[in-house]
């Protein structure tokens, strides 16, 4: 391994050393938006897979969140599962619907697959509070604390809730990071840099999309199937189009293509909102103009631009 | 009431929901055909339109129908003057890029929402119909005020038609639509016509929501079903075309207002949103349109 | 001609709408050939080679790859068969660098080694010591050599260049013709070229096309010869 991949992997492990320092430093209020954080971090990384490596745009991967929310809430809730079956279910739930959405959706490119991803994931959130009866709609379910417990870590408790949200953020993050450095990572990113030309390199876009779109599927499912162990609670305003529209934000605020952007901006995005709550109700307006400012002034995030000038090294 | 008065309110109310749908969607159309742009913020020009009368009608002195009238000529225009500076100001910026424009339209949709919601407040609020007449049929009595939004809807499309097939507007709008480079090359304006088409667009929207406060009460979070039945009406009738939007209005205003009658509108909505998103899969040109060569 | 053939094509037939592009082609090219395809702009050479690489879908016809039928496998299955297109129009990834633009080809063959062949690919193409670069940074000559170098990494059985000597210097050109010398046997070349120096010097044989149809087929003194083909281009 070379100098670039030492810096490359000293960097990652760093802030993951960082981040379970923090949990001793960090009074528990910041200490719990922190462990949330890392959770959606885990959905915006998913979300990247696609959009900033593939460059596959979808604007429904609630569908896939809310599939891992359900997919481990419903078990869990009404059947008795485990958590840690809860958590399986949730995973497979999101990499599931990935695939079925994908191998319809990827049919189509460009603005026709954004909005049939739309309407797919709007059909999710319908069918969600079609079936109220079972799911409890808006008002959601409450997952008991006796229920929360993953191998014998009860994760309701605070300390243990911000391990267990790092753990999971630390094996996303490692993973995404091998992926991108991995061969099959510099398919996912030739396709999204020209798809014919990929194509006449030998590689099937429709497939190289696929796998990238379940891979991503997966990671929301995992974050959704999480944050419903970790605080407790399955809604479906989860599934609807705002949580949707989320990890996109944080992507173009972190940096669309790196492997940090999305935590990055997750957490920027998380106390932008939180600090602006304090100042005024209009949180609806800080969404809309970060989007605006970021697409029109700074269309490759905060990592993406440090890339541009001059840390070229960063994945 | 027996079966057939039943179908006939039905479809009554359905051609009014169709009236406004058309006039929603030809605006979303208009603006994918013409621009290539998929307006997310179509939805809040709808709103927009829908709270902007309620101020006028509300600060306009005297009877009901003046401050409608009023409003019916000044939301439009508003609301077109908003959805100009709003293409000014960010989307010529993007070079009309898909994905870009996208994102920005979906911040202009938190923003007007967030600006409605401010201003306005998050009550729904109701707005005077101009007048009060019902129309006394044979099974039952219906407002005349229904029949006047279908004709005002159908006068409107009329217009909008003769605009586009008649006029020089409207064959510049369509030289820029086939051929952008080529307009410029032939001395139009592109970023003018490029303004107009979307202020028309956000416009009509406009001019749909100011017929159907007096029914439906204005309120900031109004434009998410109109934006997701338009979105609809342009798949299914073909994207971009605006014939196929016309009749794919129909379709879906009477089939809405038919199914929701006997049916739980939830499952409804699931069905028609997953049969729209496999239209666009299958049959991207939309049911009525021809694969283009 | 004695040699084995790679690419036995038969009849294929391509319209547009009234507009017949390839109307009806026989064409053969022998095993590591250099064969040159020329024909007066319109003649429907790029059409052919689309056909022949899957980037157009047949609509009559057959194609035979070393006697395995393609005609139906779509353009990416027929370059892990063995055909590599390089396009008329410089197409690198110009935001990555260099070295990952030839990896992209070296790891589609399934290279075991890719860093070691990566590299030996990029020195091929003289390029080596340019891996670092973003490829849009190259300049237009070696952006071609890299588009070359991608073609050269996949290994194909057949190579088709799609006029590869556009707009380059006559040096360039000189390195350019020693490449393509050099890959043979080993590969077949299939060359679009409209520079006739080029396809006088490079082409075993010569294919030209007029009108969607071939008008004659021969060594290079046989198509200089050729009275039909000094018609097509001299009074076309």
């Amino acid at each position: 391994m070379n100098g670039g991949a030492a810096k490359i992997w000293a960097l990652h492990l760093g802030v993951l050393a960082a981040l379970l320092a923090a949990q001793a430093v960090l009074p528990a209020y910041h200490a719990g938006n922190l462990a949330r954080i890392m959770v959606l971090a885990v959905y915006a990384m998913g979300f990247n897979i696609a959009f900033g490596y593939t460059g596959l745009l979808s604007l429904g991967h609630a569908l896939f969140f809310g599939a891992g929310l359900y997919g481990m809430g419903m078990p869990v809730a009404l059947a008795g599962w485990g958590a840690g079956a809860g958590l399986v279910a949730g995973l497979a739930a999101g990499g599931g619907l990935a695939l079925a959405v994908g191998l319809l959706a990827l049919r189509r490119a460009g603005v026709s697959f954004m909005i049939v991803t739309l309407m797919f994931a709007q059909a999710g959130y319908l069918t969600i509070l079609y079936y109220t009866p079972y799911t409890r709609g808006e008002e959601g379910i409450v997952i008991d604390r006796a229920a929360r417990v993953l191998m014998g870590l009860d994760l309701s408790q605070d300390a243990t809730r911000y391990c267990a949200a790092l753990a999971l953020f630390a094996a996303a993050l490692l993973v995404n990071l091998a992926l991108v450095r991995s061969p099959f990572g510099r398919v996912m990113v030739a396709m999204r840099e020209n798809e014919e030309r990929s194509r006449m390199l030998g590689y099937d876009p429709f497939r190289v999309k696929l796998a990238a779109l379940v891979l991503s599927g997966l990671y929301a499912g995992a974050a959704g199937a999480a944050y419903g162990l970790l605080f407790g609670y399955v809604g479906a305003g989860f599934a609807s189009i705002q949580y949707s529209i989320l990890p996109l934000l944080y992507v173009l605020l972190g940096g669309a293509g790196t492997v940090l952007g999305p935590f990055l901006g997750a957490a920027l995005m998380f106390y932008l909102i939180d600090l602006a709550s304090g100042v005024t109700t209009a949180h609806l307006l800080v969404v809309g103009a970060a989007l605006l400012v970021l697409v029109l002034f700074a269309p490759k995030g905060i990592l993406g631009t440090l890339r541009d000038r001059g840390l070229t090294w960063l994945p | 009431m027996d079966f057939g008065p039943f179908l006939l309110l039905a479809l009554m109310e359905g051609l009014v929901t169709s009236a406004v749908l058309a006039l929603t969607a030809l605006g979303l159309a208009l603006v994918f055909g013409v621009m290539r742009v998929v307006n997310v913020a179509h939805g809040e020009f709808f709103m927009l339109g829908a709270v902007a009368a309620w101020f006028v009608t509300t600060w306009i002195p005297g009877p009901p129908a003046a401050g409608f009238i009023a409003a019916l000529v000044l939301c439009p225009l508003l609301v077109g003057a908003v959805a100009a500076l709003a293409d000014t100001l960010v989307l010529k910026r993007l070079g009309y890029d898909p994905d870009a424009t996208i994102v920005a339209t979906i911040g202009l949709l938190y923003v007007l929402q967030q600006a409605a919601l401010s201003l306005y407040g998050p009550e729904a609020r109701p707005v005077e119909a101009p007048f009060t007449l019902r129309v006394q049929l044979p099974w039952f009595g219906y407002s005349g005020y229904k029949l006047a939004v279908i004709a005002a809807a159908a006068v409107v499309l009329a217009g909008v038609w003769l605009l586009l097939a008649r006029t020089r507007i409207g064959l510049v709008m369509r030289a820029t639509q086939i051929d952008r480079e080529m307009a410029r090359a032939f001395g139009i304006n592109v970023e003018r016509v490029y303004a107009g088409v979307f202020a028309l667009g956000a416009g009509l929207a406009a001019v749909a929501a100011v017929l159907i406060v007096p029914i439906q009460q204005a309120h900031y979070l109004m434009g998410q079903d109109p934006l997701l039945l338009s979105f609809m009406v342009v798949i299914v009738g073909g994207l971009g075309s605006l014939r196929g939007a016309l009749v794919a209005a129909l379709l879906i205003g009477l089939s809405d207002g038919v199914i929701s009658v006997f049916f739980s509108p939830t499952l409804a909505k699931i069905l028609a949103t997953l049969f729209v998103a496999l239209v666009l899969v299958f049959r991207p040109q939309g049911l009525m349109g021809r694969r283009a060569a | 001609m004695a040699a084995l053939t790679l690419l036995e094509a038969r009849s294929l037939t391509c319209h547009f709408g009234g507009l017949r592009a390839v109307d009806g082609v026989d064409f053969d090219l022998a095993q590591g050939e250099i064969h040159a395809l020329i024909g007066p702009n319109g003649a429907g050479k790029t059409t052919l080679v689309g056909l022949l690489c899957g980037r157009v879908p047949v609509q009559s016809g057959s194609i035979r790859l070393a006697g395995r039928d393609i005609t139906r496998l779509p353009a990416h299955a027929r370059v892990r068969a063995g055909i590599a297109y390089t396009f008329q129009i410089t197409a690198i990834y110009p935001r990555l660098t260099v070295l990952d633009n030839i990896a992209l080809a070296v790891q589609s063959r399934g290279a075991k080694n890719l860093a070691a062949g990566s590299l030996a690919a990029l020195d091929r193409v003289g390029l080596a010591g340019r891996a670092a670069m973003l490829a849009g940074d190259l300049s237009y000559g070696h952006q071609r050599l890299l588009e070359l170098g991608m073609g050269l990494a996949l290994r194909p059985r057949l190579l088709i260049l799609d006029e590869p000597t556009q707009g380059l210097a006559n040096a360039e050109i000189e390195a350019f013709k020693a490449l393509v010398r050099g890959a043979v046997p080993d590969m077949t070349v299939l060359l679009i070229e409209h520079n006739m120096d080029v396809v006088m010097d490079l082409a075993d044989r010569i294919t030209v096309l007029n009108f969607g149809r071939v008008l004659a087929t021969g060594t290079p003194a046989e198509i200089r010869a050729n009275a039909a083909v000094q018609a097509a281009y001299l009074g076309g």
